[in-house]
């Protein structure tokens, strides 16, 4: 039988001032009818890209496809006319985006924009696609489809735009749906709804799908082959369960290894040293050379294909190359050790820091032309939450829920409506702005976006002496200098990082530069808002082992707020979780996750994909045994 | 002794500026950035260049004084008072430089480089009889943009057209951007009742037809005021100063009315700023509001500042062409590339076609316009790190 999809050594190159971006660079895979393909990997290295060749928009005119063929149902689609590939895209391709806030079109209501595809693809009159539409809202789960019909995107909440966005692609029963991060952007919960809705329709109508993610157990789960793409390359290629059993490609062994969970607690997270190499410039030989545990006098020089070895499984590494491991080449030039190093937080003071006793921040709604307060919301509504000394408390909850606005009342960022946040003796809520000038260098805050969280006009150096000088005007600029040097490098940057601007960074090291602003006016405890979650895997796990690190040696105090579990499971000492501005369910994290006691908590843990636990310790690199 | 216009200080003003900016960017190392961008950027460079000039001849032509009157003696006159006795003609550096072209007029029209006038004359013959034809002018083939109605040489015109030129685009500009930036930025970032009020002012603001505003502005205030040519003692406010100087009413309430597109903008990105999480962090360390916005939400919106100040520099240059057009504009003694155009549409009927007048105006205004909006770009971008090193 043809495959729904098939790829041949796809090239998807763009021009660019510094030479040509091979942004995909000869791939090939093949997913049939009914099967999914999940393609994962680091940010930047060419899975979106892949996904656009496929639905044929690469953005044009620099990018192009440069070689190769995409056969959809055995037919070459690389060729067609600007017309024909319209028809295709929708009759036989759909694609769901990342940003379920974006990817609608906010002036038209969404029966408009449902029943406009149907019409569009399936030759249904207005009547008929109008019944079309409300079963596929159905089908999805949205309730009463009817009235949905005429109401207008930004009225739907992240998880209901995403499911429209589904209904849409679904509607014209696609061959093929491709899925780009289709739930990262989404609650935990929600997530799993999405997967599971995606699963079910492509049961029932067979459909093909191309899966993009981040998220390993989400692959784990859901896909039946797994593509691991590296700097524009499939290097690792096998059916799902068998690449979670047995990875061969040390890049894919790194990239699973650095996923926490609980059973890596008391130990350091695996990282990927060194970035993604640029598309412009790729190492000659293996591309992961470099920055590979277990690189050969060889990589440097000869490319290793992509070879099937055992029943399916492909993998493109030398290691496993018996010719080659023979040959002259395969002299060790690295051997890093495989067992992870611990890094244990020593628990020894277990008395408060800081108390938090029923807080309620609320947010007064304004109407009319006086812009009266017509009423409140209530978004953090009555919380109690005790940090220990030296320890890390995790607040989970989904999106909405009042995270934010309850680390941002507790460090004074917002000033709360009632309550009081005891921290070193004093109540923080009766001070005025003054009075809270020496607390402020005591408790700071580091941001999720790796983006916003720095000024784009002010150096690192600017940035990082900000806080030096609000809090510490006395110090001489001499000793400032040498005070912002050590932070950086406790952060993991050179000296040199001082006189850069913070677009010269990528993601990863933003986020250090975020954490040593907070770092350099010493503070005893530290809001970490979502401080890890835009981050790829491997960066992920660079700066959690940093937090780790900086919580050893100076006994600092963590709010860690997230909505990933398997952060919280690694780094947190006890868990608060949140629903609707209260906290539902609190205490020590085992026996949180091991027994949870409240409806939602239950809910959430259960919402969570996961790898079996026997694999995820089992991993290793190869070229070891 | 010296006369100083109220718009003259404006060109002190914008001239100090840029000393200023080239003596710090010596030292401070984020403006040697800045002006190392700009240097490596060519076109910026010939723009500057351009610039440069304009902005010489208009400093040249802002530095005036009065000469004392000489009597017959060949001695310096005296009131009865004893004191002496100044003409009332204020002579620029710009005049006294240009004195050999200023001085060199004709009777009237002549096409540049001509050695006859324009217009046919009755003249007295060779032979004696009166005969009808082309005068030689008194000094041949020395204007070379030609003279207009009046005999004056074009270029001079042009020339003594550039400082009204800069003072209308700079002089705006300097009364828009405070205001702009102030109440924009206030508004964005206290919110509440602040910005309540601004709102008001400038939706009422925009909300009252522009023209008409200007037209009673400069009816109030403009129409006694010094038009250029000769400074009578009704202008001098204390010995030297003219402070009621029409054309600096002019960039007053052009600067008013035009304000309120800039604060718009400024306010809806400042709304954007402070919810960013660099302002939070700001607000961690206990950041005082004005350090805050001195440091994170202005130097963020000056890309909004330049590229309004490049669309709107274009505009003001021509807004004041259509004001003096009707009557509201800068004095006809002053000279003024809007004036030149004024007249340029009678010259146009004439035939055959008095061109010159016209082209020389619309050169020299091209030659302001074009620059300055090229190096607006340059600068903006040069400002932004993240365009840096490409
Ligand atoms: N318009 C473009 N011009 C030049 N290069 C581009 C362009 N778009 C993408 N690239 C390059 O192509 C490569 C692959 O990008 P792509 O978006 O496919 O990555 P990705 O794997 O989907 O990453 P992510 O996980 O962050 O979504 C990157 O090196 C990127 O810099
Ligand atoms: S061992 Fe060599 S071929 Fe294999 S991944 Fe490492 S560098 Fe590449
Ligand atoms: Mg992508």
């Amino acid at each position: 039988m043809t495959p729904v999809l098939e790829i041949k050594d796809l090239k998807t190159y763009f021009k660019t001032p510094r030479g040509v971006a091979k942004a995909v660079d000869g791939v090939s895979f093949s997913i049939p009818k009914g099967g999914t393909f999940a393609l994962v990997g680091e940010s930047g290295c060419g899975k979106s890209m892949t996904a656009l060749s496929v639905i044929q928009l690469v953005p044009e005119p620099a990018g192009y496809i440069a070689g190769g063929r995409v056969l959809l149902n055995g037919r070459d689609i690389t060729g067609l006319t600007e017309r024909e590939k319209r028809g295709i895209r929708g009759n036989n391709i759909s694609m769901i985006f990342q940003e379920p806030m974006t990817s609608l079109n906010p002036v038209l209501t969404i029966g408009e924009q449902i029943i406009e595809a149907i019409t569009l693809h399936q030759g249904k009159t207005r009547k008929e696609a109008r019944e079309a539409a409300i079963e596929m809202l159905g089908r999805v789960r949205l309730p009463d489809p009817a009235a949905l019909l005429f109401a207008y995107p930004h009225s739907l909440s992240g998880g209901m735009r995403q499911r429209v966005m589904i209904a849409i692609a679904l509607s014209c029963r696609p061959d093929l749906l491709i899925a780009d991060e289709p739930t990262t952007a989404l609650d935990v919960t929600i997530q799993a709804q999405i997967i599971d809705l995606i699963d079910e329709l492509k049961r029932e109508t067979s459909t093909a799908v191309l899966l993009i993610t981040h998220n390993m157990a989400l692959v784990y789960t859901h896909a039946e082959t797994v593509g691991v793409m590296y700097a524009g390359k499939i290097v690792e290629l096998a059916p799902a369960k068998t690449l979670f059993r047995n990875p061969m490609h040390p890049y894919t062994v790194k990239l699973l290894r650095s996923i926490p969970g609980q059973e890596k607690r008391g130990l350091k997270l695996d990282t990927i040293p060194g970035v993604v190499p640029s598309a412009t410039s790729y190492p000659v030989g293996c591309r992961f050379s470099g920055r590979c545990p277990r690189e050969m006098e060889g990589c440097a020089v000869i490319e290793p294909p992509l070879v099937e070895r055992v029943g399916g499984h492909s993998v493109a590494c030398h290691l496993h190359d018996a010719e080659f491991m023979s040959g002259p080449y395969s002299r060790p030039l690295r051997h890093e050790p495989d067992a992870l190093p611990p890094l244990i937080v020593p628990h020894g003071e277990r008395e408060a820091l800081l108390e938090v006793k029923g807080l309620k921040t609320h947010y007064p709604i304004r109407k009319g032309l006086f812009k009266r307060v017509a009423g409140h919301l209530k978004a953090v509504d009555g919380i109690d939450l005790t940090v220990k000394k030296g320890s890390t408390l995790a607040l989970v909850g989904e999106s909405g829920c009042g995270k934010t606005t309850a680390g941002k009342s507790i460090i004074q960022l917002i000033r709360p409506t009632e309550g009081r946040i005891i921290f070193k003796g004093a109540d923080l809520t009766t001070l005025s702005e003054k009075g809270l000038k020496p607390f402020r260098s005591r408790m700071q805050i580091i941001f999720q976006d790796p983006y916003s969280s720095l000024n784009p006009r002010l150096t690192v150096k600017e940035t990082i002496e900000e806080g030096i000088k609000a809090l510490n005007p006395g110090l001489a600029k001499k000793a400032r200098e040498e005070k912002i040097a050590r932070t950086l490098d406790r952060v993991g940057l050179g000296p040199e990082a001082m006189l850069r601007y913070p677009h010269e960074f990528s993601g990863g090291q933003r986020q250090r530069v975020g954490i040593a602003r907070a770092l350099a006016v010493d503070p005893e405890f530290i809001v970490c808002d979502e401080a890890v979650s835009a981050l790829d895997v491997s960066v992920q796990a660079q700066i959690l082992n940093l937090l780790k690190s900086i919580q050893r040696d100076f006994g600092l105090s963590f709010l860690f707020i997230t909505h990933d579990l398997g952060v919280v499971e690694y780094i947190a000492d006890e868990v608060a979780v949140m629903y609707e501005g209260r906290i539902v369910e609190q205490g020590p994290t085992e026996e949180i996750f091991s027994n949870p006691k409240d409806a939602y908590t239950k809910r959430l843990l259960e919402a969570v994909p996961k790898i079996d636990a026997s694999l995820l310790s089992a991993w290793r690199l190869p070229g070891d045994h | 002794m010296p006369v100083i216009l109220a718009t003259d200080l404006i060109i002190f003003f914008l001239v100090g500026a840029i000393v200023y900016f080239i003596i710090a960017s010596q030292k401070d190392g984020s403006l040697q950035a800045v002006r190392r961008e700009l240097v490596k950027n060519r076109l910026a460079m010939v723009c500057m260049a351009f610039l440069a000039f304009y902005v010489a001849v208009a400093l040249l032509d802002s530095v005036r004084y009065r000469d004392a009157v000489v009597g017959d003696d060949g001695k310096e006159a005296l009131s009865e008072g004893g004191s002496v006795i100044y003409s009332p003609e204020a002579l620029s550096l710009l005049d006294r430089a240009l004195s050999g072209i200023r001085t060199r007029t004709e009777k009237t029209y002549s096409a540049p480089f001509a050695s006859h006038s324009y217009a046919k004359e009755s003249m007295e013959g060779a032979s004696g009889g009166i005969v009808r034809g082309y005068p030689p002018l008194k000094y041949p083939r020395t204007h070379w943009l030609g003279t207009d109605r009046v005999g004056n040489d074009v270029l001079f015109i042009a020339l003594k057209g550039v400082r009204t030129g800069v003072v209308i685009g700079a002089g705006t500009t300097l009364v828009i951007i405070p205001f702009a930036i102030f109440f924009g930025v206030i508004a964005g970032f206290y919110g509440g009742a602040i910005d309540d009020i601004v709102q008001y002012i400038y939706t009422t603001l925009s909300s009252i037809p522009g023209v008409l505003l200007i037209v009673a502005f400069m009816l109030l205030f403009g129409s006694s005021g010094y038009q250029g040519g000769l400074v009578s003692e009704v202008h001098v406010v204390w010995r030297a100063f003219v402070l009621n100087d029409r054309l600096f009413w002019l960039c007053l309430i052009l600067g008013i009315t035009s304000w309120t597109d800039l604060c718009r903008l400024i306010r809806g990105e400042t709304l954007k700023l402070r919810e960013l999480e660099y302002v939070q962090a700001s607000k961690a360390f206990g950041a005082g509001k004005l350090g805050i916005i001195y440091r994170h939400i202005v130097p963020n919106v000056m890309h909004l500042v330049l590229i309004t100040f490049v669309l709107q520099f274009s505009g003001l240059v021509l807004a004041e062409a259509i004001l003096s057009y009707i009557g509201i504009g800068v004095g006809p003694e002053t000279g003024s590339w809007g004036n030149m155009i004024n007249t340029a549409r009678l010259e146009l009927s004439r035939e055959p076609v008095v061109w010159w007048n016209l082209l020389a105006a619309f050169a020299a205004m091209f030659a302001l316009v074009l620059p300055a909006n090229i190096f607006g770009d340059a600068v903006r971008d040069a400002l932004d790190p993240r365009l840096r090193y490409k």
